[in-house]
């Protein structure tokens, strides 16, 4: 990957290689003087085949960011496009068809229909779409993940980190062009962690699967290509290649200049 | 505490709104059905105190309300001038009364009938007991002679006359068509209100003239006392001078005892009417466990926390159980306030089939309040105290963990207490069956209420499999929508199974009725089609006798050669009041194919008696065993000539001759004439010639065998309809419960909903799957409660064998049907469930807590 890829330029169309796009997104809450802007002209490139973690301190904007461009909320300025699909004028129906089609998901918990067993659960997004997995590609994935034996299983048998595992292996079966994950380690201890992070790093060596991960965890981060700093609904900075303790260098530079501002504004 | 219920209540009014709609429509069911007997009582009451006056003369246990069969008895005229005489008598007034006498519209239509009396006499102006004249003259002048009536106002109103018109008139005497010119109107008490029976009056002698051979005879004499005189007085003087068989009776007295017979035939509605009551009651039990239970698990955490904060578990009963009670007494109270309007529902369809209430109050007495609201409160604090229990056992612990599970009794205590139940109940359908009368009837549906509760208590274990196998059909017709709305309706299956419950228990009874209708039809057709050998019946289309000439004159049609008049009554045998039939044997003979068990039919003669096989098994009788018969007018000691089975084409308990019926007592009025032709002559000429004897009397129809059978079958029918309309009810309380269990599971499967969503469910995909788990609750419930419906059906024909319910006829695309369309409410009641969990914002429901 050449170091280009990573710009904040403005917006050239379905350029290759970027799986997904956000053009100046500006996303507010609440109304009159109580508005409060959770993006606030964010634009970004997210390049296929990487693997990307989203950091900021709670409130600046990168849950918002993720929902966004995962086609969950919708924006209330600036562009989304998933490769060249731009998501704006979209009605509920593309919308969905979009999701199940070309997105995949790993929220931080409750990633499992209860009644639906390990594989059930895999192959949900396909079997709404009402198509069935390629076996050699299923095979594959779940070889993986290493949860052959736990197939038959329902969620409420299996462990945090084995039902996040599974989680994973629904979001991968479907081939999305980009797979969003939702602080995914965040309810796990840190050997489970360890599993599912080297499980999607894996899934972006092997299979070039697009990643974008949303973390507050240093260490998550350290397993990705490239970390994008949000603060205040901005992008403020960025890291490529990073390790966990470059990752919280930068943090703490970011947290004292907010700290900073914060003293400064008031 | 407490204000944490009030702001419970108001957080949850939706769902609890739902139970307490259970409440309202079960609550009006039990007060429609006592303010409308009300009704009915106080309107026959007022007709029995407005007719009567402060002495009653009449033979000996005539005039009773609910006597059976036109009592033949008179009162000769010297009688009235006698007690004309008496020092305490004021007044005294010779009644001539003839029942049968029904008023032909402009339009040929019947007015009345159906029940309601068509009712003649003479006017009398003598003061009741309620201190209004009996009649009054409201317009024209009083009648005269044969030729001239008078109508009462509702009567002339319907049917179109007015002051000089000719009326047309079915007579059960010499001339059974007439015509008459109404020369006045005449209004009855003070309400004017008589319940859908009409008046016609004549003047005495014209009366006397056509029913009574021109004899100067009353049927009774009304007594006004003197001043100062009291009732007993007068009518201890009365009895003095009386001639034997005829008695004087205090008007009070007389009015008492008619209430009372009143009271207990009405009776037999409200049972009737609370019976389905009691049933949607039962329904709404389900729906409110079942809302309490949804709300206390929905809330286990926040009880817990309470109990953590120190609250006691007796504080958390309580206040589970106060909300119970708020809904209770709020659904009770609007369920009263429904009960009238369903009260005047029953009003009007009861006013449609004659029974006419136009002028009455419905009253609510407390009485119906005071049942209804203890019924609406008791049944709701019932049904909420099982979760309540259940919620004052979470353990404080419970608030601070992330799952809380509600202690759940087990499985295998509710499999044994239901199994027993189910026993239980079977038990006493059995020896409800060999019991006898009122007790075994009670035994037996004692046993169905159990056997009902008892397979809902098991129903989350016998259910599993209809769900599984309809999952089966699911998976493959919807694919994972399908596999998903099985698994949702088997996560919790106490919860389907209990929803499941309700509409089972309406469906028991519908399939039931079914069931029970069509071997009651195709009995009647067998009966007929195996024993009816007359080709063509006159019958009464009012359940009112007519008048014998018809028989006669039919006699004289080309064609006919045998004519078969058969006639009922109840006379009393060891005093109670009996079925009695009474033919011409020889001519009944030729009609009717009559197989008999014992003796034969051309044994019976005027001093023998033939009985039904029930009859001779309840009393004990044998051919040549002696019956004592008390008719109006004496004791018949009769002769059992042969027994006849039950439930054939004779339906009747006894059947005696016409004579002996006449001698006994009884006018002479037909009620069924079985027509046999000659062989030669066809049916078309004879039916034309009966018919011209017929014409311009619409009270009597001519019918081959066909129409015949279709008769009847069209009664079991209406009485089907009507029992159906009622069970609606509870089946309306059922998709209720549907309704309310499902938008209680959409709202605990928001954030499931949210997932699915996400990963690309569309929202028609949603709402399908919130469909098919209802379809699933809905044809769960619809299929146990046929397969229940069916043995209660078969177990009851065997036991109603006896009473002519001889022949099992399961009506299986019926059945199916019933299954089809419970489907399809299950449809319906997804509807708004599956809109609200398509409307969900995805991104919310999935990040809700």
């Amino acid at each position: 990957m050449s170091d280009t890829a990573a710009v904040t330029a403005p917006a050239i169309d379905s350029r290759p290689g970027v799986a997904a796009r956000a053009v100046g997104l500006r996303k507010f809450y609440g109304l009159g003087d109580a508005v409060v802007a959770a993006l606030d002209g964010v634009t970004i490139d997210f390049v296929a085949g990487e693997f990307t973690a989203v950091m900021g301190p709670s409130g600046s904007g990168k849950s918002t960011l993720m929902h966004c461009m995962a086609a969950l909320d919708t924006a209330n300025g600036g562009e989304v496009f998933l490769g060249d699909q731009q998501l704006s004028g979209l009605g509920d129906k593309q919308l969905t068809v979009l999701r199940r089609d070309k997105i995949g998901f790993v929220f931080q918990a409750y990633n499992l229909v209860p009644t639906l067993t390990a594989q059930e659960n895999i192959e949900l997004p396909l079997s709404i779409a009402g198509r069935r997995p390629d076996p050699a590609w299923f095979d594959q994935v779940i070889d993986t993940i290493g949860l052959r034996d736990r197939l038959k299983h329902r969620p409420n048998e299996l462990s945090g980190g084995q039902q996040q595992r599974v989680a994973c292996a629904r979001a991968l079966v479907s081939r999305p062009e980009i797979v969003f994950a939702d602080e995914p380690t965040g309810n796990l201890d840190s050997a489970s962690g360890a599993e599912v992070l080297g499980f999607l790093r894996r899934s972006v060596d092997d299979h070039q699967q697009t990643i974008v991960m949303v973390t507050h965890d240093p260490i998550a981060a350290g397993y990705t290509d490239r970390v994008v700093f949000l603060d205040d609904g901005v992008v403020v900075d960025e890291l490529r290649a990073p390790t966990a303790d470059a990752v919280l260098e930068k943090m703490k530079v970011l947290s004292a200049r907010t700290v900073a501002g914060t003293a400064a504004g008031t | 505490m407490r204000r944490v219920t009030w702001r419970n209540l108001v957080a949850r009014k939706v769902r609890l709104a739902l139970s307490a709609f259970a409440i309202v429509l079960g609550v009006a069911f039990v007060a429609g059905s006592f303010i409308f007997t009300d009704a009915l009582g106080g309107a026959f009451n007022g007709i029995i105190k407005g007719t009567t006056a402060d002495v009653e003369v009449a033979p000996t246990g005539a005039g009773d309300f609910t006597s059976f069969g036109q009592d033949a008895r008179t009162i000769p005229a010297d009688v009235v001038h006698e007690l004309a005489a008496l020092p305490g008598a004021a007044d005294a007034h010779g009644t001539v009364e003839v029942q049968g006498v029904y008023v032909i519209s402009k339009q040929d239509k019947l007015i009345g009938g159906n029940g309601p009396p068509g009712l003649a006499f003479d006017y009398d102006e003598t003061t009741a007991i309620t201190g209004e004249p009996i009649l009054t003259r409201e317009h024209g002048a009083l009648p005269r002679g044969e030729a001239q009536i008078a109508l009462d106002e509702a009567t002339a109103d319907k049917a179109g006359y007015r002051i000089g018109d000719e009326v047309t008139l079915v007579t059960p005497g010499k001339n059974p068509t007439m015509k008459a010119t109404l020369t006045g109107i005449v209004k009855f008490g003070s309400e004017g209100g008589l319940v859908g029976a009409t008046l016609t009056i004549f003047d005495e002698q014209a009366l006397q003239d056509m029913f009574f051979e021109g004899k100067d005879v009353f049927t009774s004499i009304s007594l006004t006392a003197a001043d100062g005189v009291s009732q007993q007085q007068l009518s201890a003087a009365a009895n003095k001078v009386l001639p034997d068989g005829v008695v004087a009776q205090t008007g009070d007295a007389v009015a008492q005892k008619n209430e009372d017979a009143i009271g207990e035939a009405l009776g037999f509605i409200n049972t009737f009417l609370l019976i389905f009551a009691g049933v949607s009651m039962v329904v709404g039990t389900f729906l409110i466990i079942n809302t309490f239970s949804i709300l206390v698990a929905q809330r286990s955490r926040e009880l817990a926390l309470l109990r953590a904060l120190g609250a006691s578990k007796r504080q958390v009963n309580r206040a589970v159980l106060t909300e119970a009670l708020v809904v209770g007494l709020f659904g009770s109270i609007v369920g009263i306030a429904m009960g009238y309007l369903l009260a005047i529902g029953l009003k009007t369809l009861f006013g449609a089939i004659g029974l006419d209430l136009a002028g009455a109050d419905l009253p609510i007495q407390p009485r119906t309040v005071v049942v209804s609201l203890v019924v609406g409160l008791f049944v709701t604090l019932l049904a909420a105290y099982l979760p309540a229990r259940r919620a004052s056992r979470i353990a404080p612990v419970a608030a601070m963990r992330d799952d809380v599970a509600l202690p759940e009794s087990t499985v295998r205590r509710r499999l044994l207490i239901g199994s027993g139940l189910v026993l239980l109940g079977v038990a006493a359908m059995v020896t409800g069956f060999i019991g006898e009368g009122g007790v075994g009837l009670s035994l037996i549906g004692g046993g169905m209420l159990a056997v009902l509760v008892g397979t809902s208590l098991v129903s989350p274990v016998v259910g599993r499999p209809v769900i599984v196998g309809l999952g089966a059909v699911y998976r493959r017709v919807f694919g994972t929508v399908g596999v998903l709305a099985k698994e949702n309706s088997l996560r919790n299956p106490r919860r389907t199974a209990a929803t499941a419950s309700a509409l089972m228990i309406g469906l028991t009874l519908v399939a039931l009725m079914s069931i029970l209708g069509a071997s009651a039809k195709k009995s009647t057709d067998q009966a007929i089609d195996e024993s009816l050998t007359a080709e063509l019946i006159v019958s009464n289309a009012v359940a009112q006798d007519f008048s014998p000439q018809i028989a006669e004159q039919i006699r004289d049609v080309d064609g006919v050669a045998s004519v078969a008049q058969f006639r009922q009554a109840g006379p009393k045998v060891e005093g109670d009041q009996v079925y009695v039939g009474a033919t011409d044997p020889a001519a009944l003979a030729t009609a009717l194919n009559l197989p008999m068990a014992a003796g034969g039919l051309s044994a019976l003669d005027d001093s023998s008696v033939l009985v039904s096989s029930n009859a001779a098994k309840g009393q004990g009788y044998e051919v040549g065993d002696t019956v004592a018969m008390k008719f109006p007018k004496l004791t018949d000691k009769l002769t059992v000539a042969g027994i006849y089975p039950s439930g054939g084409a004779l339906f009747t308990d006894y059947l005696v001759t016409l004579d002996a019926m006449e001698q006994g007592g009884y006018a002479p009025r037909d009620s069924l004439l079985y027509i046999t032709k000659e062989p030669a002559a066809s049916e078309r000429q004879v039916r034309a010639g009966i018919d011209k004897v017929l014409a311009g009397n619409p009270t009597v129809t001519l019918k081959n065998q066909k129409e015949f059978a279709d008769e009847q079958k069209q009664q079991i029918n209406q009485l089907l309809a009507i029992v159906y309309a009622l069970l609606g009810l509870a089946v309306i309380i059922a998709v209720l419960g549907i309704v309310n269990t499902l938008a209680l599971s959409v709202i605990e499967r928001t954030r499931e909903v949210g997932l699915l969503r996400a990963v690309g469910m569309s929202r028609r995909q949603l709402r399908r799957m919130v469909r098919l788990e209802s379809v699933a609750i809905a044809v769960l419930g619809a299929v146990l409660g046929v397969a229940l419906g069916i043995a209660f059906g078969i177990a009851l024909q065997r036991a109603l064998a006896d009473q002519g319910i001889d022949v099992l006829s399961v009506p299986w695309v019926q059945l199916v049907i019933f299954v089809l369309v419970s489907a399809v409410v299950g449809v319906l009641a997804a509807v708004l469930p599956a809109r609200r969990a398509a409307k969900l914002d995805v991104l919310r429901a999935i990040t809700t807590e």
